[in-house]
Order: structure tokens, then sequence, then C-alpha cells
């Protein structure tokens, strides 16, 4: 098998001087979705952001495309074809949902951009509609689908959603996760971390399950999904 | 009751030229407040520099020929003076502040009075501590008109300060509303972490607002130094508190809020001085200040932080 398009390597993160991340290893190969799960506080979004450079591993390696990314700045890092839904959505509240996906695509040529907007208005058709209104007076859905939008329109090649779910309503979860489908489909491999994880496990092909800092499990996501261990813990019974 | 006429047009005249230059030093603090939170002390001390630096280009120049066009003295004064003053800026935020990111708030702000302090001394140093005199490159009035038996001018100089700064108001407002540095600078001073999860150097972002606000002083020192005829190294210190006032009374981070407080900084302290013994006008620009923050705490055009969710 080929070399994995992301790795972690025995991944430790402080914050101050608690240790978030206690010597986390993973991979997430091209073209998959693969979801972390986990409790509040157990470690997810310290390790999406370690990967985004912010703040940075104490020790261990993070490769991305067979580059050791580890050390690099945030925005190196986020140049290189990774892109991030972050949690709490963080669009910029007074800026235009335009603007904000302009932003997205700060790196690009203004061809590019129409292109992009384009696609990312294909997949979320409520974006158009609402292009001029100030992101911070839209609904959590739309932030949200907003927030997505605009880690798109970098074209990465690696996408990180971190609980994309959280606080909306289940139609909107629905739609949100069926776009995310839609999204691996056209080739960007993603990386989904979750509080929700029956919707997440049922969606992606690998999940990985940390708590209190560590990996503790990995599995395909049907099989975790149907984990004793699992369902008690995550699943509600 | 027919003399008040002329006088208020006159003060009218006066209040815009000194609001204009306030203006311009203010758009600097704001700025630089709305992106990193921070109030850089040492600003008014770039406005002082850019008098400097346009005082010895305009001897400079007209020493080398007395017969020089007006217009290439001046234009040529503006340019370096912005040029060489926003080397200044760019290098007080890289050597002042930048290795201080992400420490308490206290700490870049003593740093930033330490650095005033430091180009204040650094200016008495090189040019004395004394009133240097500005030649006069634009004496005369745009226009003098009588009104009911008294003159209101309207001095070039003046004239200019209102226009050059009603254009670089204009030209910045367009500038950060629809270019894309613009809207980085907007991004940022929004969700600074988040802009650079979007791969932008935020540090670029930083040093652009504080050669932004560097640039506008410039101007403003340039243009103070014609109208008053003298400037020393302290003009910094008053001007950058007024100008700070400004920024407050508008609104602190906004832009068009910095372009109003000045103005009507400028035009209320005029006015005061007009009426009232001088030594009042400082006490009726300042209580202004109280007053409007009493009511509106975040300044004219200031919104609270937006909540991030």
């Amino acid at each position: 098998m080929s070399e994995p398009m992301l790795s972690f390597e025995n991944v430790h993160t402080f914050y101050g001087k608690i240790e978030a991340l206690k010597g986390v290893s993973l991979t997430v190969n091209r073209g998959e979705i693969v979801t972390l799960i986990g409790a509040n506080g157990a470690g997810k979004t310290t390790l999406l952001m370690t990967l985004c450079g912010s703040p940075r591993a104490a020790s261990g390696t993070i490769r991305f495309e067979g580059e050791d990314i580890t050390q690099r700045e945030t925005h190196l890092i986020m140049q290189g074809g990774i892109a991030v839904s972050p949690e709490g959505r963080r669009v910029f509240p007074g800026l235009s949902v335009l603007e904000n996906l302009q932003m997205g695509g700060f790196f690009s040529d203004a061809e590019r951009i129409e292109e992009d907007l384009e696609r990312v208005f294909t997949l979320f058709p409520r974006l158009r509609e609402r292009s001029a209104q100030r992101a911070g007076t839209m609904s959590g859905g739309e932030q949200q689908m907003l927030a997505i939008g605009r880690a798109l329109m970098s074209r990465p090649r690696l996408l990180l959603l971190d609980e994309p779910s959280l606080g909306l309503a289940p139609l909107i979860i629905a739609q949100i996760f069926q776009i995310v489908q839609e999204i691996r489909d056209e080739g960007v491999t993603v990386f989904l971390v979750e509080q929700n994880a029956h919707r997440a496990l049922a969606l992606a092909d690998r999940g990985y399950v940390i708590e209190n800092g560590r990996i503790v499990m990995s599995d395909t996501g049907s099989a975790l999904l149907a984990n004793a261990d699992i369902r008690k813990a995550y699943l509600g019974g | 009751m027919n003399d008040l006429l002329p006088v208020l047009a006159q003060q009218v005249i006066n209040g815009l030229s000194l609001g204009s230059i306030y203006a311009l030093i203010a758009i600097g603090y704001t700025m630089v407040y709305g992106i990193i939170g921070m109030i850089n002390f040492a600003h008014g001390e770039i406005y002082m520099i850019g008098a400097y630096v346009g005082v010895v280009t305009i001897t400079a120049l007209g020493a080398a020929s007395g017969a020089m066009p007006l217009a290439l003295v001046l234009s040529g004064a503006l340019i370096i003076a912005v040029v060489v003053t926003a080397a200044y800026g760019w290098t007080v935020e890289r050597v002042a502040y930048r290795p201080l990111r992400g420490s308490p708030r206290l700490v870049p702000l003593i740093s930033a009075i330490g650095m005033s302090i430091f180009l204040q001394n650094y200016v008495q140093l090189g040019q004395g501590a004394r009133d240097i005199s500005v030649p006069p490159l634009l004496p005369g009035n745009l226009f003098e008109i009588d009104v009911e038996g008294f003159p209101v001018s309207l001095s070039l100089t003046r004239a200019l300060i209102i226009f050059a700064t009603l254009a670089l108001m204009i030209a910045l407002t367009l500038y950060i509303s629809r270019s894309r540095m613009g809207r980085a600078c907007r991004a940022c001073s929004q969700d600074m972490g988040m802009a650079n999860l979007l791969g932008i150097d935020t540090n670029r972002v930083i040093s652009f607002t504080f050669v932004v606000g560097a640039i506008l002083a410039a101007v403003g020192g340039v243009l103070i130094g014609l109208s008053i005829g003298k400037i020393n190294p302290f003009i910094g210190f008053v001007a950058g508190i007024k100008a700070f006032t400004a920024a407050v009374l508008g609104g602190i981070g906004s832009i068009p809020g910095a372009m109003l407080g000045g103005v009507l900084l400028g035009l209320t302290e005029t006015f005061a001085s007009a009426f009232l013994p001088t030594e009042y006008k400082d006490v009726v620009a300042f209580g202004l200040l109280v007053l409007i923050l009493l009511f509106r705490p975040t300044g004219l055009l200031g919104t609270p932080d937006v909540e991030k969710v």
C-alpha cells in the first residue's frame, strides 16, 4: 500500500502545562473519509488544530503528502493543500457571504475564484441566494455551509471538518453530511471530527476513537458502529 | 449679530483643516487597534517624523535649485516623507511589537510608550530640540471674501489640507472595502486566527496597517508644518493624544469613525477657542469626549465586539 496522505506519529501537544495529546498516531489515506470521535475535552479539536500548527506539536511527527509539516507555520501549512472548517464555524461575521468565500480563495486569481464560487454555489445553493448578506446574520446551518464553502475555495486536497453538526437541526445535519459525501466523491479527502458519532461512523470509511488525549480504538466505520463498547459509550446504548 | 456669520464661516474652515489633521493621524490609531487591539502610543511620533522628513526635503529641494517648480517641491516632499515615514512605521512594529505578540496586553503598551520616548529623543539628537521653521511654500489665499464687512479666507495651505485629506479618506475607504488586501484587513480585525487558518500571513497584514497609518500621518505631518510654519520634536505628543481622542470619539477600530471623530474634534476645538478663552478649548474637547462616551461607550460609529459564535 502506498504512503498515507496524512500521518501522525506519536504526537504530543500541550496547552500550557496540560498535555492535551499524549502520543497520538493515525493515518488518513487519499480519497478516504476518516472520522475522529470522542467525548467533549478528549482532544479532538486539539488534534485537528495541531495538524494546522496552532498549537504546534511538542514532539512527534506530522506528515502531509510525504512532507514533515510538524514545525511549519500555520499559514504555510494552510497554503499547502489543507483547509479547515473549524470548531464554531468562525465565519467572518461582518463580511458578506461572498467576501467570506473570497477570503477562502485568497491566493487564487480572479478567474479561478469565479470557477470555485460556481462550484461552492452549486453545492450550497443557499449561499448564492445569500451572497450579499453579512455572514453574522445567518442561521447556524447557513454559517456551517459557508464555513465549508470557504474551506473549499482554496481547492484543498485534504478537508478538515470540526463538528459540522454541532447545534444544528437534524434535517440540516443530514444535508451537510450528504454534501460531505459529495465533496469526497469529487476527490477531496475528508478528516471529520465529530461528537455525533452515529452519523460520522455511518459516513466514514474508517474511524478513530480518542479518549483523554489518546487514540483508544480504530477500525472501519461500520465495525466501530457495530462495536458494543462504542455503542455504549458514544451511541447511547 | 451681523459679525457672527463671518466668524462662524471662518471657524468652520479652521476647524475642518485642524480636524483633517486629527483624522489623518487617528486612522493609524484606529486601524492598528482594530487589528491587534493595542494602542500604538508611538504613532504621534511617527507623525512628527513625517513632519521632519517633509521639512528636510523641502529645504534640500529648495536649496538645490531655487527655481524648482513649487508643485514639484511639494509633491517631492510628500512622496519622500511618505516613503521614509512608512519605513519607520513598519520598523516600529517589527522591533517593538512583533516580538511581544502573544504577551499580556500591558506589555506592548509599555513598549509603545518606550518607543515614543525613544523616537522623540532620537529626533531631538538629530535635529535639535528647538523649533525649526518650515519654508512657506504656499503663501496666500485660495479665496478671501467679504462677508458683511468682515473677511473670510481660505488659505492655500488649509485648502490643501482639507482636499488632500478628503482625497485620501475616499481612496482609503475604497481600498479597504474593495481590494483583496482591504478585505484581509477586515477579516483579520474580526478573527485573526481564522484568517491565519485560511493561509494568510497575518504578520504581513499587521505590518500593512502600520504602514498605512504611517503614510497618512506623514501627509498630516508635512501639511501641518506648512500650515503652522514651524515644528519641533514634541508636536507628536499633543497631536497624538488629540488624534487618539478623535479615534475613541468616533469609535476605536472604525475607520469612518476616526474620520468623523477627527473632524468633530477639530471643529469643537476651534469653536471653543473662538467663543471662549483659548485655554478652554481642550476642556471643551475632552468634555465632549466624556459626554459622548457616557451615552455611547463604543463611540459614535463603533460597534460592540461582534459576538463570536
